[in-house]
């Protein structure tokens, strides 16, 4: 008979055993993770060819306006329609092209809050029989670095707020765009903090440089762009330019816009396009004209300086980005 | 044709091609205005983006061969990393074209002395001044020596423990790579974010079979 004796060592000193198996688990989670990451990244990154948006209505009575600027070379449709950053349609620059087409632009309503007299709910057609539209070429200067020259139509803010009557205690408006997750897929995705918000001062929203776009190069604007009714003021960087607004609010107290809530110490209320205020990460001295090679300098208040100096008299322009 | 055989003529250069394509694509969609409407930018950001591709496949050898048994996977690993160096230079190279040499004044035309050293002062500065410049710069560097040495009479020269070691700046610039990206990206860091992933995996690899009691079985060792 066979006499079993006990090892004489503790079991608990033996039984490594489940970390022992688990090693090929870990080695095999560890390569598993790796492929599938691998994997999904051939397919993330989208180039795009470089046809803009589809043409839509052309928009009649348009006069030419004389704050346009002359002797630059305008950027075609197809660049200022396929290369932009909206990313209520997604992060790439191509994405507003690619995803956007869902998106229902007509009709639209815009609600006036507020600080003003005369609220409510407008219908953008209403809001539109009052107004000439004008046809303005703006420069437009991204704060990644690159810059246009888009002739936008549309119209100066300061008749639409002149119509609500801004009461006294109005200091600043604070403009509000559309997020619809299910037309726009971007603001799925919760990196910035729906829906996205821009801010001017009161004086910086009715100069007379400040236009609420409905159009670009004589057509609808489309949806690529803000349609149907978005921001230029053109000394400022891009992303203070709202897109497909839906509100307009007065309010006294300078309001948070969207990237400043992101990373305040990057993106500030301001924002005049500035080449001796760098962001943080990179340099704002020189830009990008698309279409070309060799880098621009860029201009104080984006070559505006002209008509908008007068509105920063005395402030620290550092402090203030 | 013998296994061998097989992989140095047609497995190889299989992967040569399928390597170069990538630049091939770029450069053909470029000429072409197949690219967006900022072609440089995008030629910056797919060298780049290739650059680590190419280095997370790199560190994908030695694991993908402990895992598979494979042991041929080794004889492609001086090739990717070849690659990964090659891209990083591209995007090196269009880093200084496009945005250096691009932003000069070129006061006294393009062919001149003060162009040449108009590019110095504006790469140094900018590689001192900005954290994610400088970060990728590194990780560019740490690639330099890894390609001077990635011949076999290098490595006879050096004597394979040092090459090793030497070798081991590849995590250096993986680890660099990964943060340049991470850096430089305005808000949506999940692209940066999967790298990290992939290349933090392959590193834990590395270190936990480094911290393992080296080649003799847990259980055994404990009976011992």
């Amino acid at each position: 008979m066979l006499i079993k004796k006990a090892s004489d060592i503790a079991t608990s000193e033996i039984t490594h055993k489940s970390r022992y198996l688990n090693r090929r688990q870990f080695l095999g989670t560890m390569g598993m993770a790796s492929i599938a990451g691998a994997a999904g990244l051939l397919s993330s990154d989208s180039l795009m060819a470089a046809s803009g948006a589809a043409h839509g209505k052309k928009l009649a009575n348009i006069i030419k306006s004389s704050l346009s600027v002359k002797d630059e070379k305008i950027n075609s449709w197809d660049e200022i329609t396929s290369y932009n950053n909206f990313y209520e349609f997604g992060f790439d620059k191509s994405d507003a092209l690619t995803n956007s087409g869902r998106f229902v632009a007509s009709p639209w309503k815009v609600s006036i809050e507020g600080e003003c007299d005369k609220p409510g709910v407008m219908d953008l057609e209403d809001i539109l029989k009052a107004e000439t539209l004008e046809e303005r070429v703006y420069r437009h200067r991204c704060v990644e670095g690159w810059s246009m020259v888009i002739p936008w139509v549309g119209f100066p803010l300061v008749n639409l707020i002149k119509k609500v009557e801004p009461t006294s205690r109005a200091k600043f408006v604070e403009f509000t765009s559309l997020a619809d997750p299910k037309t726009m897929p971007g603001v799925r995705n919760p990196v910035l903090t729906w829906p996205y918000r821009e801010g001017l001062r009161m004086d910086e929203a009715m100069h007379p440089l400040t236009l609420m776009v409905v159009g670009l190069y004589g057509e609808v604007l489309p949806a690529t762009d803000g349609a149907p009714l978005r921001l230029a003021v053109p000394w400022k960087y891009g992303f203070k330019h709202a897109k497909s607004i839906v509100r307009i609010r007065f309010v006294d107290k300078q309001p948070l816009n969207s990237w400043q809530q992101y990373a305040a110490n990057e993106y500030g209320f301001y924002a005049n396009v500035n080449p001796v205020v760098d962001h943080p990460r990179w340099s704002q001295a020189t830009e990008r004209r698309i279409g070309e090679f060799l880098r621009r300098k860029t201009l104080m208040f984006n070559g505006y300086a002209n008509q908008v100096q007068s509105l920063y008299t005395g402030m620290d322009l550092r402090r203030n980005y | 044709m013998t296994r061998n055989q097989q992989i140095r003529w047609l497995v190889k250069p299989a992967v040569f091609l399928a390597s170069v394509a990538p630049s091939a694509w770029l450069a053909w969609a470029a000429l072409n205005g197949r690219l967006s409407a900022n072609p440089l930018a995008d030629l910056t950001n797919e060298t780049g983006v290739w650059a680590l591709r190419f280095l997370c496949l790199t560190l994908m050898v030695t694991p993908a061969r402990r895992l598979t048994g494979w042991n041929d996977a080794i004889r492609f690993r001086r090739m990717l990393g070849l690659f990964a160096f090659f891209y990083g230079s591209l995007h090196l190279l269009t880093y200084v074209v496009a945005d250096r040499l691009a932003g000069l004044d070129f006061q006294e035309g393009i062919v001149a002395w003060t162009t040449a050293r108009g590019l110095a002062i504006a790469i140094g500065s900018d590689v001192l001044k900005r954290p994610f410049i400088t970060i990728g710069f590194t990780a560019w560097l740490c690639m330099v020596p890894l390609a001077i040495t990635s011949t076999a009479g290098m490595i006879r020269r050096l004597g394979g423990r040092r090459w090793q070691a030497l070798h081991r700046l590849t995590y250096a610039a993986a680890i660099a790579g990964v943060l340049h990206y991470w850096w430089l990206v305005k808000a949506d860091v999940s692209r940066p974010q999967i790298y990290a992933l992939i290349v933090g995996c392959l590193l834990a690899l590395r270190l936990w079979r480094w911290a393992r009691p080296a080649t003799a079985p847990m259980a055994k060792r404990a009976a011992a």
